[in-house]
């Protein structure tokens, strides 16, 4: 891929630019105003407190529209520090969100196959094999059957005693674990689970989840 | 005053009164899982109230979008699925049991409104993949809010008060409203994202003292991925401790959150800071508990602690049942159903338990 100012080539062929795909993204459009680099959602961010991450320069840099600096940030970690808190819409005095605007990059990193570029990108894998998973296979994000204290070791003890007897301690607390009906931790209906199944097909979901593999596997054969 | 009353409006929002569809928490349910059927069980038997807890709800997907592992498209399209499922179900109040949610909810009906195009999107999404249709509902809140609205009937049957029953003084509370409330769209909680009321109001009608302190407003650091990926989560337990060290000098006798994810964070790196520094943030090495608003009330209603679920917390909240005066069986705390004998978690490093 070679780019000349804002034109992408891909094998010759005139491709259209990350800042046009960005543009079609509406949270790309509600996200960036017009920065005036006062810092303030920097100084109110929690991932600025524990990493380089900075939304202030993040958002200089996407202003720019420069498409060698689009492409580094879409290859690089600084999109993957944000903890997507919203912190910085409260706060920003001209209406911008960098949280927004890291969605729709995280969004294009993905379908550009640019994720699998960074260390951080690639690590999407791991939320796609839990969170992503569960969703299709239980209904809800979280459930108890997958959160062991080797992979979660923060849970403590209590957690492992509670999850060890779960079957007794959740009946006694009034919940339908496991079966059919409504209730807490209750067994998701195989029409609720076809329906996911069917929203994410269709809306692309799916096809995110393959790419995140995809462009995972490619990279480790890379590597090797 | 007058001025101050009309300003203070804009910081209200509408709560319905009654007929309310319930969409579950994913963390929630597992976490604290007695928390939702207690809360159930407070607008059914205590204020009299209809509300629908239906089998086919889902997800609402919120973990997974601000991971960015899905599109919006899909986040908007299951978040008309459960509308549709509202409408099936002849409701048209939405409350749902998640912060993260009620942001996800309250994101997608706002994108809607200045992007209907996407509406039309979704509408024909659902359409083709499930044969379902919706309509948008007339009140969206998120549980707490209802708890809120109902404080004082909750209040005029309260057993007990948030109150040091030793000394008669009020306990001082720390409340955490989760940033997915009000810090995106301030109009939609109570008292904004400035002055956030919807738990302060609890701890001032129920007796207790709100603790004011520097990082009162800083997220919990769930960070949604920064959490999920396992080398990340330096991230999150940074932040909890940024706010554990700023609350610490106030000597807050507990922690009430309004996101299940907040509270389950605020508890659970308490136990990892104290295993890796031997460190706790109370007086006495137990550490501050940290509570639902449904098991608060819970308590207050005068509700045995261990049907509230407070055993599965890993920072003890005996010494706070203590200061409260709650009568309690500690034989009984770690039981299973009928009784059933389990055993009893292994007792951490450091953090003191009774």
């Amino acid at each position: 891929m070679r780019s000349d100012e804002n034109e992408i080539y891909n094998h010759g062929i005139l491709m259209e630019t990350l800042v046009q795909q960005l543009l079609t993204d509406i949270r790309f459009q509600e996200g960036l105003k017009a920065c005036i680099s006062c810092g303030t959602c920097t100084a109110i961010c929690p991932a600025a407190q524990v990493s380089d991450y900075d939304p202030r320069m993040l958002v200089e840099m996407v202003q720019t529209r420069n498409e060698e600096v689009l492409l580094q940030l879409l290859s690089g970690d600084t999109i993957w520090r944000c903890g997507e808190c919203l912190s910085c819409k409260t706060r920003c005095p001209r209406g911008n969100t960098p949280g927004y605007i890291i969605q729709a990059l995280r969004a294009l990193s993905i379908k550009t196959g640019l994720f699998a570029d960074s260390k951080q990108g690639n690590l999407q894998l791991e939320v796609k094999r839990t969170v992503g998973e569960h969703i299709l296979k239980y209904g809800y994000c979280v459930h108890i059957d997958e959160i062991d204290t080797g992979k979660y070791p923060e849970q403590g003890p209590v957690w492992e005693w509670y999850r060890e007897n779960r079957e007794s301690v959740l009946a006694r607390l009034g919940a339908n674990f496991n079966h059919e009906g409504a209730g807490t931790l209750r067994r998701i209906s195989k029409q609720a689970l076809d329906d996911l199944h069917s929203i994410f097909l269709e809306t692309g979901a799916i096809e995110r989840f393959q790419q995140i593999e995809d462009g995972t596997a490619k990279n480790s054969v890379n590597e090797k | 005053m007058k001025n101050k009353n009309q300003r203070w409006l804009s910081y209200q929002k509408e709560i319905a009164n009654d007929h309310y569809y319930f969409a579950r928490s994913c963390i929630r349910q597992n976490f604290f899982p007695a928390s939702e059927t207690i809360f159930l069980k407070i607008l059914k038997e205590e204020l009299g109230k209809d509300i629908f807890d239906d089998p086919e709800q889902t997800t609402c997907t919120g973990i997974a979008y601000h991971s960015g592992i899905i599109p919006l498209e899909t986040t908007m399209t299951v978040v008309a699925r459960q509308f549709a499922m509202m409408t099936r179900a002849g409701y048209e109040n939405f409350v749902c049991s998640c912060v993260t949610s009620f942001g996800i909810y309250t994101e997608v009906l706002e994108t809607w409104k200045h992007f209907p195009e996407e509406e039309k999107k979704a509408r024909a999404a659902l359409l083709k993949s499930t044969g379902l249709e919706f309509k948008i509902p007339a009140n969206l809140v998120h549980t707490s809010d209802i708890i809120y609205k109902f404080r004082d009937q909750i209040a005029a049957k309260a057993r007990l008060s948030l109150v040091n029953c030793t000394d008669g003084k009020p306990l001082k509370i720390v409340d955490h409203v989760g940033c997915h409330y009000a810090k995106i769209f301030p109009d939609k909680g109570i008292g904004g994202a400035e002055y956030p009321y919807v738990l302060a109001g609890l701890i001032d009608t129920w007796g207790g003292e709100q603790v004011d302190y520097p990082e009162r407003r800083h997220c919990c650091g769930f960070g949604f991925r920064q959490y999920l990926i396992k080398e990340n989560r330096a991230y999150s337990v940074t932040n909890s401790k940024i706010k554990f060290e700023s609350m610490k000098p106030y000597n807050p006798d507990m922690i009430i959150a309004n996101c299940p994810g907040c509270t389950f964070f605020l508890d659970r790196w308490q136990y990892v800071i104290s295993e890796m520094e031997n460190k706790t943030y109370d007086a006495e090495g137990y550490g501050i508990p940290v509570l639902t608003y449904e098991e608060v009330a819970g308590l207050v209603l005068g509700y045995n602690p261990w049907d509230l679920g407070l055993q599965l917390h890993q920072v003890d909240v005996e010494p706070l049942l203590i200061k409260l005066g709650v009568t309690y069986s500690q034989e009984d705390k770690f039981k299973g159903m009928n009784g059933k004998e389990l055993g009893k978690p292994v007792k951490p490093q450091f953090l003191k338990t009774l």
